[in-house]
């Protein structure tokens, strides 16, 4: 097991580059030479370069995973202000908020498994209690590290951060909303915690939304039936189902629920009042997350047929990401047959 | 008193009598809390008396001066004995601590950064610290600032893997603006550290991950001064590492190396007699006690 943290960055940006089970079929070298021009670049480093032209206060940090974030790109550009911690993610959330306290805006960056699960005690008694401006950011969250496996998954990380006082907890679905979030996180006060899929998800905003307020969330499609609460990784393929549902005469309304923390309570009692019946769908155990956070709303109104989507409180088998979508239904057909089944005990 | 640079011609006795009244205070705010840290506290009550009132670049009347030195008191039990250190330079009335752990207060056993003026930066949890301090001296270094980040750590504390963490990463950075003092009082709370959990050899030990230590008396207060007042400036350097070799419980002869006043509680005689004993001052440990 010797570096297996530490290697993975080279595999990742490859292996992980399509959704295609397909390319773990190919010889190795075949797929790393695969242009990747379909999928969305990660944008991290770039944006958060783009806005340290213009800010001396932002700084990056990551845990040995520069190329997996692609905060490689921010090094390239601001060298002075990139500081490779090495894989030792609790002194580098501890040593973010010593550089906040001096007035500095760290953004620090490795597998969401690494930083909200083993760095919980630092993001906690470190950032969000003294209210530092740290911005942990995990990438690759959920379980879309695939064949690597629980170690490197993390389907409990807005489970124990939204346990957090004084924390932000806010999930990115594309490129174009993390552009975004980053932009509105900069004067935002206290800590946050910013939770990335692979970081080439599929588009779901076709530009950057001008719009972006941490605690609001985007009703992306209108609908009668049935509202889907989701959230980052899951946005598009809950976009996708209520496509699908539509064939069938469904009418779905779709809302990214994008902040997690604080949640915006209003819109699910909207949702609740205005559709009858709620699924939530997240890329996380069913437990402690977005499912948890609209369950305690919905529980003081009255009682709607509610179902919480995501990891059904176990840890994710072995397999390629978009396998292990479809296996736990977190594809846009698994999400369509979750909303069907939901629907059948609608009166 | 308000300038650092007039604070540090302040003579020995004066900063052995604001030692002695750190131990003081220690005993007075134990008593309206119920419980404290006596013995953490009285281990560094002359290195906390040296670097407030002799060393430190720190301005009461502005006490978020971008240029100040910081100070982490990592192991936080302490901030009993330092509480009354930064009312009396002034960074807030001394009456404010008449309340102390009351409910609402800002004082509690741990130090609040938010609450209490003064302080850098909250702690409690043992092993961040020094992470902290790391960042803090990165901070200068981006900013292009001269200050010094000194952070001052509990012996037991070097068990956590955190600490090793952060000694590694300043020995990687070159942080030389960064001060650590390892208050080596040699006991932590289940016995003497070298049976519950050893961290000796710590000269050769920070050595190697790229420190420059030098171990002292943490008691001897000409000795303290000298060895501040030798730190290197911030730069690109080893960090430096200060190991003060200290009594657990220093001032109060039975509480000296003893497992059982790590917390307590002193009321009535005891009280008196323990206060009687600090304002006699120090005196020399006998060769069986040592």
């Amino acid at each position: 097991m010797m570096g297996s943290k530490g290697n993975v960055g080279q595999d990742q940006s490859t292996l992980f580059r399509g959704d295609d089970t397909e390319l773990r079929l190919k010889d190795e070298r075949s797929v790393r030479g695969t242009p990747a021009k379909a999928m969305p670049a990660f944008i991290l480093g770039e944006e958060l370069a783009d806005l340290a032209d213009s800010d001396p206060r932002i700084v990056v940090a990551t845990a040995d995973l520069a190329n997996s974030s692609r905060t490689r790109d921010f090094a390239n550009r601001h060298p002075e202000r990139f500081i490779d911690f090495g894989i030792a993610e609790r002194n580098m959330i501890t040593a973010a908020a010593g550089m906040a306290s001096c007035g500095l805006i760290p953004y620090v960056a490795t597998f969401a498994s690494f930083c909200a699960i083993l760095g919980a005690e630092a993001i906690r008694t470190d950032c969000a209690y003294p209210r530092m401006k740290v911005r942990v950011v995990g990438h690759h969250s959920g379980i879309s590290m695939g064949f690597y496996g629980t170690s490197h998954h993390s389907t409990e990380d807005l489970g124990m951060m939204r346990t957090i006082a004084d924390l932000t907890v806010v999930c990115a679905a594309d490129a174009n909303q993390l552009r975004a979030i980053l932009r509105a996180s900069v004067e935002h006060p206290g800590a946050m915690y910013i939770r990335l899929g692979r970081g080439r998800d599929a588009p779901v905003y076709d530009d950057v939304p001008s719009d972006f307020a941490f605690g609001k969330a985007i009703r992306l499609r209108e609908g009668t039936d049935l509202t889907i609460i989701t959230t980052g990784s899951q946005v598009h393929a809950s976009l996708a189902a209520a496509d699908r549902l539509a064939e069938e005469g469904i009418s779905v309304r779709v809302v990214d629920m994008h902040t997690i923390k604080p949640l915006d309570a209003e819109a699910v009692r909207s949702a609740a009042r205005e559709t009858g019946a709620i699924l939530t769908v997240e890329e996380h155990n069913i437990i402690g997350g977005l499912g948890s956070a609209v369950a305690e709303v919905l529980v003081e109104e009255a009682r709607i047929p509610f179902r919480r989507h995501g990891i059904m409180d176990e840890y994710s088998l072995i397999g390629p990401p978009a396998a292990l979508y479809a296996h736990y239904r977190l594809d846009a057909e698994g999400v369509a047959a979750v909303a069907r089944e939901l629907l059948e005990g609608k009166a | 008193m308000s300038d650092w640079e007039d604070r540090r011609n302040l003579s020995v006795e004066y900063l052995a009598d604001r030692a002695k009244f750190v131990r003081l205070e220690t005993l007075r705010l134990t008593r309206i809390a119920g419980a404290g840290h006596y013995s953490s506290t009285f281990s560094c009550a002359e290195l906390l008396s040296a670097l407030y009132y002799g060393h430190l670049r720190i301005d009461p009347q502005n006490p978020t001066w971008p240029d100040r030195d910081r100070f982490i008191l990592s192991k936080g039990h302490a901030a009993i004995g330092l509480y009354p250190i930064l009312a009396d330079l002034g960074f807030f009335p001394p009456t404010e601590l008449d309340n102390f752990t009351r409910l609402g207060s800002a004082f509690g056993d741990h130090p609040d950064m938010k609450k209490i003026t003064g302080i850098d930066f909250s702690s409690g949890s043992l092993g961040h610290g020094l992470s902290v301090a790391v960042g803090m001296a990165l901070a200068g270094r981006i900013t292009r600032r001269d200050y010094r980040t000194y952070c001052m750590l509990g012996d037991g504390e070097l068990n956590e893997g955190q600490i090793w963490e952060a000694a590694m990463a300043a020995g990687q950075f070159k942080l030389q603006g960064l001060v650590a003092i390892v208050d080596r009082n040699q006991l932590s709370i289940d016995g003497p550290t070298e049976k519950v959990m050893s961290v000796e050899p710590i000269h050769e030990r920070f050595a190697a991950f790229g420190w420059d230590v030098r171990r002292i008396d943490g008691h001897d207060l000409p000795t303290i001064l000298q060895t501040l007042d030798d730190l290197k400036p911030a730069g690109r350097g080893k960090p430096q590492m200060i190991v003060a070799d200290t009594i657990k419980g220093r001032g109060v002869k039975y509480m000296e190396l003893s497992l059982d006043w790590h917390v307590g509680n002193l009321v009535g005689q005891d009280y008196d007699d323990a206060w009687a004993e600090i304002e006699a001052g120090l005196q020399p440990r006998n060769k069986e006690n040592a």
